[in-house]
């Protein structure tokens, strides 16, 4: 990884001969593709450097590698992992369990709500993560609907939560996927087979959406794996909470955990890639953290 | 009047029966996405909404808004937008030639996929890890800070710190940048090949081309794109909280210290403080749709 970091280095001085021949025979050329290199490696070493300073901080533990023996051994790297992942699963399941039922909805009977809806689900884009935390405490701390007054209330919330700030992309993955097939034939086929809305949601949509579906949801795990504000506030256990107060007594074991986190965030985009091949459904941009 | 909408659109769709009926039915499949945005979205921000115009005793009042006077808020403001601006515009210049570089520029095209894919995973490294690297990396005892420090070149001598507001800036732009590749590459690849050879054909200078074709046909997705850059990076708490400990003054970080313990002293300002930012971030996305109607004319 450092070598790609240097690369830009030399990369300089062999510039300069080619571009001087270069500029003789096709005026330009040349000079312009190694400015255009030199743009995309300086991205690339600073894209790379905070990830070599990690890791390299991370293997000054002594003795070697016990950064990372040390996760395993911390109960807590696993309970907080854990938790996070059963809240992402939640979320998943809530959102996709609103977000098909809806879309499915509003373009085959009321195309005339399709605003109305568009604009709750671009909601979360305008009200923040720090401002929903703030808005979803104020409003529930108290009677009639104490939510965090108890520890399963407390994640109710922050559930309920990530599912809105899921709704901007969920929505749109969705939409999208559903403008590609005749839903109007489908649905009227399941019909005259007998189908319920039940069944044509679970047994004839659902399963066209997979690769939406899945997007949307490796995206949300991803997402509320790394999310701090609203854990944070909401006093849970989550990973990212936990990942923030590593530092004051195990600064190398908190170096090692960033980069699983990335790594973890890798993974889920990886398989959003895979499964984005050859689909038109292109989920990326989320909202702020 | 709607029951005649529903009757025009039943008709389209054979096997639904017209007529009034059928009205509350068609609404009830909303229905569960109506009570649940209404319970966690619509309720606790109409609770803030309401709340910034009460004073303490519940009674009617703007004090909450002109409070928003106040130096230590105006100025959590000014370095929200500052930090916001400065790092939407950076970052879009730079994702937009980073992108420009592996989709038209004549780098190798397997550059491309490898570039697209570790902005969709760099897009999303934000937050506390995001925080934790750069100071592994460039904080006071990080890795490239040591090794400048060996050389000769102190940064931290010479004014530079990671805990200050260009510090913020460095790290914002790490998420930034990606963002920006990963929403300007349409736009890119919807600059066709032909308005470039047309414009050669017709004797203008590469300067032309972009000064008369390429550049007003990317504008708007420009500045789109960039809009929503800027909204991405106001609306960011953790990365700063990790980063300063709370103490640069931010308007996230004000809210969130409001959040854990009443540090204005006063519930209806710090609903207000909310009030402001979502008012801002309204402006950024309402701007964001004009200029999205307006690239979608071009590129197809």
């Amino acid at each position: 990884m450092t070598a790609d970091v240097q690369a830009g280095a030399p990369a300089i001085p062999a510039a300069t001969p080619t571009a001087a021949v270069a500029t003789a025979g096709r005026p330009r050329r040349a000079p312009w593709r190694i400015l255009w290199w030199l743009i995309f490696l300086a991205g690339v070493a600073y894209f790379t450097l905070p990830l070599v300073g990690t890791l390299a901080f991370s293997l000054r533990a002594i003795p070697p590698l016990s950064a990372y023996t040390d996760i395993l051994t911390d109960q807590q790297f696993f309970t907080s992992l854990g938790y996070s992942f059963v809240v992402g699963l939640l979320t998943i399941v809530i959102s996709i369990s609103l977000m098909v039922p809806t879309a499915f909805w509003v373009r085959l009977r009321m195309p005339r709500a399709r605003p109305a809806v568009e604009y709750i689900t671009l909601l979360p884009f305008v009200v923040p993560p720090i401002v929903l935390v703030f808005a979803l405490i104020s409003t529930y701390s108290h009677p009639p609907l104490p939510f965090t007054h108890t520890d399963i209330g407390s994640t109710a919330l922050l559930v309920c939560g990530y599912v809105v700030l899921s709704f901007p992309y969920m929505y749109r993955a969705v939409d999208v996927g559903l403008r590609s097939m005749d839903i109007r034939a489908l649905t009227e086929a399941s019909q005259s087979l007998g189908a319920n809305w039940f069944t044509i949601l679970t047994q004839v949509i659902l399963p066209n959406l997979r690769v939406a579906l899945l997007s949307g949801a490796f995206l949300t795990l991803a997402i509320v794996i790394g999310e701090f504000t609203m854990a944070n506030y909401l006093a849970r256990p989550a990973f990212a909470p936990y990942l923030s107060l590593l530092g004051s007594n195990e600064p190398y074991q908190q170096s090692a955990v960033a980069l699983v986190s990335f790594g973890l965030t890798w993974v889920a985009m990886g398989f959003i890639t895979i499964l984005g091949r050859g689909s038109r459904s292109k989920i990326a941009v989320t909202g702020a953290r | 009047m709607t029951g005649s909408v529903v009757q025009m659109n039943a008709q389209g769709a054979p096997t639904a029966r017209p007529g009034r009926r059928r009205f509350g039915r068609t609404w009830l499949g909303l229905a569960p996405f109506a009570i649940f945005s209404t319970l966690f979205l619509l309720i606790p921000t109409a609770y803030l909404v309401v709340g910034s115009f009460q004073d303490p005793a519940g009674d009617l009042t703007l004090q909450n808004y002109a409070d928003l006077s106040d130096p230590v808020i105006t100025n959590a403001y000014a370095t929200s937008l500052e930090i916001s601006l400065v790092t939407a515009v950076a970052g879009g210049v730079y994702g937009f030639l980073m992108a420009y570089a592996v989709i038209s520029a004549g780098l190798p095209r397997r550059l491309r996929s490898g570039l697209m894919t570790f902005s969709g995973v760099a897009s999303n490294f934000a937050g506390i890890p995001l925080a934790l690297a750069f100071i592994f990396t460039i904080g006071r005892t990080g890795l490239l800070t040591t090794f400048l420090d060996s050389v000769g070149i102190r940064p931290y001598e010479s004014g530079f710190s990671l805990y200050t507001k260009v510090g913020l800036e460095i790290v914002y732009f790490y998420f930034q940048l990606p963002l920006m590749i990963l929403i300007i590459a349409p736009a890119i690849d919807g600059l066709k090949q032909e308005w470039r050879e047309a414009s050669e054909n017709m004797g203008a200078t590469s300067r032309q081309y972009w000064r008369y074709v390429a550049l007003p046909v990317l504008m708007p997705s420009l500045l789109g794109a960039m809009i929503l850059l800027f909204g991405n990076a106001f609306g960011a708490q953790a990365t700063a909280y990790q980063l300063t400990g709370g103490f640069i003054n931010l308007v996230p970080l004000l809210i969130g210290n409001q959040l854990s313990g009443d540090v204005l002293h006063n519930v209806g300002l710090g609903y207000a403080l909310a009030m402001g930012m979502v008012a801002i971030l309204g402006i950024t996305l309402i701007a964001y749709s004009v200029l999205q109607r307006r690239s979608e004319r071009w590129l197809r």
